[in-house]
């Protein structure tokens, strides 16, 4: 098993005994990231793809490398990795390259558990093409119910989280991929809750798009990926135009790079690219199947410290992503979370970004705790035995 | 827990001036989406003052803290004395300090009955309007 306190020691915002379990928003960062972009600053920075000078080379090199590291981390191809802000903009520049190209009688099919980065622009793509826009539900554990029946010929686009960031629920991708193949659409995954936590190949699960960010994973933020099939990004318009996305430009016509770059226009986020890189090789150091199997350890030792409190409600499955989503009697979230932060430990309290979800689920907020590798078992007790106090503290 | 804290917890607990008005002159609902705040304002108005007020709300006890103070405070006053209220008038009655994430919460009463006084005059306003006067 992870040895989570000497993973501590390697992030210096936990070394004032913060208790940081909000990781399901953004993770903290290790030293190995932080001099990594350090080194990259001091020493090599310069514009990728432009020089021929030393340190223009070496940047490139880094560059290009992280994208065979990310590539490696997912199994895909290097060419297949498109560098992006985050989750959001990756799942943008497919509702913008491809989603336009919607027609009337076409359907885009989400599920109510979508973050508001999966939620949104086909939402809005819908609108702008006139195209349908499908909600999947959730079933009263926080399942997906009767996905089949919302997948039908006139499909074109499905475009499905991973994991709740809510319920923590994991969805059974593999099959709705599937179906979404079978009835010739477009499968789009947001892995922005899964990535960082498990092994995910995107041959394995032959999706057409896997969206997923930086931060989560211990990069810093401004860095996200978007992988999609050669075949499809090929076909693709750009999504940005201008530097490095162009092979020739003429006064009148502008011939587009080869993938990735095509749709990487103007200077790119290189820190990013290297501190994602850094952070890959961390987790990569340390085994996915161990950060998993850790973050799972945590999660159940967290569910079962909170049965101790009576008229706590915990939402979403049994089985679930590191995470839990939690309400106490008609304590407001904001003030559980203002609470524990007297305590110096940090939960989540709010809509999540997923309103439709947690308007669903008859709250208009919830309080959210997740975990990472670097939380221990004294991280959860602290928590729980804040939270008792916050009940004695409110009387609720 | 801080004796402020307490006061407001006092307040969100057993809050004097929650509940509904049949027939009232001013009726507004305002909420806050990003926290899940929701305050409904309803009044009684005879001759420009106050008779009677009334709250009735959902979200964290500086909200709902903030508005049972606040109803407590505009009885009897006019509806002019009401546009006046600083937004800082409403940090001290709840007597602790209000960083830049809790202000919306604090304000979301007050804001709603300065709305629907406004509205009934017949002007549309928005909190950006309402905002301008945390700097007095």
């Amino acid at each position: 098993m992870l040895n989570a306190d000497k993973i501590k020691k390697d992030f210096p915002i936990l070394k004032n005994r913060l208790v940081y379990l909000d990781n399901a928003a953004t993770s903290q960062k290790p030293y190995q990231v932080i001099n990594a972009i350090k080194d990259y600053y001091e020493r090599y920075n310069a514009n990728v793809h432009r020089g021929v000078y030393k340190i223009a080379v070496e940047a490139t090199e880094k560059y290009e490398e992280a994208h065979s590291v990310v590539a490696k981390f997912i199994n895909a191809f290097p060419n297949e990795i498109i560098f992006t802000r985050n989750t959001t903009e990756s799942i943008n520049l497919v509702a913008y390259s491809l989603g336009l190209k919607l027609k009337k009688d076409d359907e885009v099919v989400v599920s109510l558990m979508e973050h508001h980065s999966n939620f949104v622009p086909w939402q809005q793509i819908c609108k702008l093409t006139g195209a349908k826009f499908k909600v999947i539900p959730i079933d009263e554990k926080g399942n997906l119910k009767d996905y089949e029946r919302y997948i039908t010929k006139n499909t074109k686009i499905v475009s499905i989280t991973h994991a709740s960031n809510v319920l923590g629920t994991i969805n059974p991708i593999k099959e709705i991929i599937n179906l979404a193949h079978e009835n010739g659409a477009i499968a789009i995954i947001d892995g922005a809750q899964t990535v960082p936590h498990f092994s995910v190949d995107v041959k394995d699960l032959d999706c057409d798009f896997l969206a997923f960010s930086g931060h989560k994973m211990l990069a810093p933020m401004g860095i996200g990926v978007l992988y999609g099939k050669q075949e499809i990004l090929k076909s693709m318009k750009p999504f940005n135009y201008g530097g490095d996305m162009i092979r020739e430009v003429k006064i009148n016509e502008t011939i587009f790079n080869d993938l990735p770059w095509k749709f990487e226009a103007g200077t790119p986020n290189v820190e990013g690219a290297i501190g994602l890189m850094e952070a890959i090789k961390y987790l990569e150091k340390l085994g996915m199947n161990n950060v998993y199997a850790y973050v799972q350890y945590l999660t159940k030792y967290a569910l079962e410290r909170l049965k101790e409190i009576p008229n706590i409600k915990v939402y979403g499955p049994e089985k679930r992503n590191g995470l839990i989503s939690f309400k106490l009697g008609r304590l407001h979230p904001h003030d559980a979370s203002a609470f524990l932060d007297e305590l110096n430990i940090a939960i989540r309290g709010g809509h999540m970004c997923a309103q439709p979800l947690v308007n669903s689920l008859g709250e208009i907020a919830v309080a959210r705790v997740s975990f990472y590798i670097y939380n221990t078992k004294e991280d959860v007790d602290k928590f729980v035995d804040g939270l008792k106090k916050a009940k004695g503290a409110f009387k609720v | 827990m801080d004796i402020f804290m307490e006061n407001i917890l006092d307040h969100w607990r057993n809050p004097r001036n929650s509940g509904s008005i049949k027939n009232p002159d001013i009726s507004f609902f305002d909420n806050n989406p990003l926290c899940g705040d929701e305050i409904k304002m309803q009044l009684i108005i005879k001759d420009n003052i106050i008779q009677e007020v009334k709250f009735l709300g959902r979200g964290c006890s500086i909200s709902q803290a903030s508005a049972d103070l606040l109803s407590n405070f505009v009885k009897e006053k006019s509806l002019e004395e009401i546009k006046n209220i600083k937004n800082n008038q409403i940090i001290e009655m709840l007597g602790i300090p209000i960083g830049p994430v809790r202000i919306k919460c604090a304000l979301l009463a007050l804001f709603a009955l300065k709305k629907g006084i406004y509205l009934k005059e017949g002007i549309k306003m928005e909190d950006n309007d309402l905002n301008g006067n945390s700097q007095n």
